[in-house]
């Protein structure tokens, strides 16, 4: 009897937390912002993982740790079984670079205006090595062609204005690719683009993930469209993950009661929508510098259970296959 | 026969808008002959893409005109009065903020960060409506109540306050004057979706309680529908459909409305959204014919003129498949 191996994560993260120091008067040490507050997942090779939350959740301190931009607090984050080292040299830095390509968030910030397309897209080959100009075009030229702006020397001598949206969108995401990444990291990739072009986009995403086998962290707070462009979610709250499962599981049986506000908030089209109020949970997301005690979602929750909630942190309960949720109602009731 | 209920007379009527910006390299129009008509209480929601002109429209409506404004016509009936004659000092004092307010897009990021939010939203009661300063901060105090904000944010400054507190300030502002007409643009794009259905509710509950109208401009259909009594879908500066917010949420008309409805991504369904290929025309150089014509799947030959405005069953549709002579 043999058994398939057990696959090693891409990308993992152990206990991971990432605070940020509150000074006054620049050396009063008066506290921290816990933006990412123990974090602990696995992303397999060739898998889509959506992390959703709310502004403030710490998603996006998330993704800046995992790219290395921000030193974990305590914690570790491992890129194919190597835990990254807390200080990079350059050269530790650039293969880390060539390993994790990054989608931004607003491709009108993350262009460079005074450089054309071809001095944006070169950049990254030309500090990675690629000396020889011919082979440069060549994959700068595959990768325009993969993101669908063709064909791709109408492009390369224009300036970021001179494209819409979308197109530049299209453009950080060839840049991300161009190094041949085993994980892209998309932060809110498509928040700042029309609807219509919206789901091209993501459409352009989950194809290219899939063709090239990538492992695809997509940091997003959009429910509504992780279904087609996601396999796993993750959904955060106050800096922790509080609901994980495949993404099917997670929208019609969401265990969390965040989760579940989350869900219930969200409205499809439906010209009913307007004859009735949304159920809303009180309140607003905690303070990341003095989160509530015990369950950080307590003081908003429907189901608060005093004496347990307030008291006691949850930890992440299997609920079912592959789905596990952080919330008391799911412990285990203690043997006698 | 039939009896013909006495129609309300419209609230707003507005008939052939236009509103070009002269740029460099051309005039832009921005809004090209708009109609549409909004009765008391109704929610009309204008739905399209960036650069659609529905921004614009709004100008046009409370008359934020910047410098570069090239052409600026048409007719705007508000409660039976004709505003487009009135001078710039007469629709100040008369109608900007008396009887017509707006939540401008990103607004809440536009607060006076050193000024307690009481008084910023007394202004509009202390500079256009002359009232002394007590009692115009009873009544933001009455405001504060009305959107959902506890009396000690009164004092606060901006900065003390969460995304979705601070758009219940900047509504509150539109709303202390108590006008029969707000126009909101894009007012829950920018928060989060506990925060974004928190607003909606507000803005439900005050049409409920109160005789208000709401123009409300956004490109998110999901969210447009917790309010709409009627959708107007702008494409390059025209409306293209206007229809019953039933009709157009469930059953659109327009090729383009149906490409739109069908990209809206939903939690609830599993087939994939799909997407509108191409991209809108530019403001500067329009097509003769039919602005959608290059995107569209449905056209034909006479898309290449441009297509009148035809009325099917309480709907107005710009487009030729509704011609009373039929489409091929």
């Amino acid at each position: 009897m043999t058994q398939s191996p057990p696959r090693t994560p891409l990308l993992e993260a152990e206990d991971l937390h990432t605070w940020f120091e509150l000074r006054r008067f620049g050396f009063v040490r008066i506290g921290h912002v816990r933006a990412v507050d123990g974090v602990d997942f696995a992303l397999y090779p060739g898998e889509s993982a959506a992390f959703v939350g709310e502004s403030g959740c710490g998603k996006s301190t998330l993704a800046r740790t995992l790219l290395g931009l921000h030193p974990p607090t305590r914690g570790q984050v491992r890129i194919e079984g190597h835990p990254l080292p807390p200080r990079m040299g350059r050269k530790a830095r650039l293969e880390h670079c060539a390993r994790i390509g990054f989608v931004q968030q607003d491709p009108y910030g993350a262009l460079p205006p005074f450089m054309s397309i071809r001095q944006i897209l070169s950049e990254p080959l030309r500090i990675h090595g690629t000396t020889s100009r011919n082979e440069r075009f060549a994959r700068i030229d595959k990768a325009l062609t993969e993101v669908n702006l063709r064909p791709a020397a109408d492009f390369l001598p224009k300036f970021p204005h001179m494209l819409s949206g979308g197109q530049q969108q299209r453009v950080v995401i060839a840049r991300a690719l161009l190094l041949a990444p085993a994980l892209l990291i998309a932060d809110e990739p498509v928040s700042m683009l029309d609807a219509s072009v919206r789901v091209e986009v993501l459409r352009l995403l989950r194809s290219v993930q899939r063709e090239r086998q990538l492992s695809l962290a997509f940091i997003t707070h959009d429910l509504s469209t992780v279904r087609h462009f996601a396999d796993r979610i993750f959904v955060m709250y106050a800096g922790k993950i509080v609901e994980s499962a495949p993404v099917d599981a997670l929208l019609d049986t969401p265990h969390h009661p965040y989760t579940r506000a989350l869900i219930d908030a969200i409205a499809d089209v439906d010209a009913d929508n307007a004859l009735s109020e949304r159920a809303i949970p009180a309140g607003e997301p905690p303070s990341l510098v003095h989160p509530p005690t015990g369950c950080r979602f307590h003081p908003r929750c429907p189901e608060f259970m005093a004496g347990i909630c307030d008291v006691q942190v949850p930890t992440m309960q299997p609920v079912a296959h592959q789905h596990a949720a952080a919330c008391h109602l799911y412990d285990k009731p203690k043997e006698p | 026969m039939s009896i013909v209920p006495a129609a309300t007379p419209p609230l707003l009527q507005v008939s052939d808008l236009s509103l070009h910006y002269q740029t460099r390299q051309g005039e832009a129009r921005a809004v090209d002959g708009v109609s549409f008509a909004l009765q008391p209480n109704e929610a009309m929601v204008v739905l399209g893409e960036s650069g659609c002109g529905k921004s614009s429209l709004a100008r046009a409506l409370l008359r934020l005109l910047p410098r570069n404004v090239a052409h600026y016509s048409g007719a705007v009936h508000f409660e039976g009065r004709d505003l487009m004659p009135l001078g710039e000092e007469d629709f100040r004092a008369t109608v900007r903020w008396q009887r017509m307010s707006m939540v401008m897009q990103a607004a809440m990021n536009a607060l006076n960060p050193v000024v307690r939010v009481r008084e910023q939203v007394a202004e509009p009661l202390r500079i256009h409506s002359k009232w002394s300063r007590e009692k115009a901060l009873a009544r933001v105090g009455e405001t504060f109540g009305l959107v959902g904000l506890a009396p000690d944010v009164l004092d606060r400054y901006p900065f003390e306050l969460s995304g979705g507190m601070r758009q219940r300030v900047v509504l509150a502002m539109a709303l202390v004057t108590a006008p029969p007409l707000v126009i909101l643009d894009e007012p829950t794009s920018a928060l989060d979706v506990l925060t974004q259905a928190a607003i909606m509710n507000v803005l439900k509950r005050i049409k409920r309680e109160q005789d208000i109208s709401f123009i409300l401009i956004t490109h998110d259909v999901a969210t447009s529908s917790e309010i709409a009594d009627r959708v107007a879908l702008m494409y390059a500066g025209q409306i293209v459909e206007c229809s019953p917010a039933r009709d157009f949420f469930h059953a659109p008309r327009h090729p383009y409305a149906q490409l739109l409805m069908a990209s809206v991504p939903r939690l609830r369904q599993p087939e994939a959204p799909g997407a509108i290929p191409g991209t809108p025309p530019s403001l500067l150089a329009l097509p003769a014919g039919c602005r959608f014509a290059d995107r569209c799947p449905q056209r034909f030959a006479r898309c290449d003129q441009p297509p009148p405005t035809f009325h099917v069953d309480g709907s107005t549709v710009r487009c030729w498949r509704f011609a009373p002579e039929g489409a091929p």
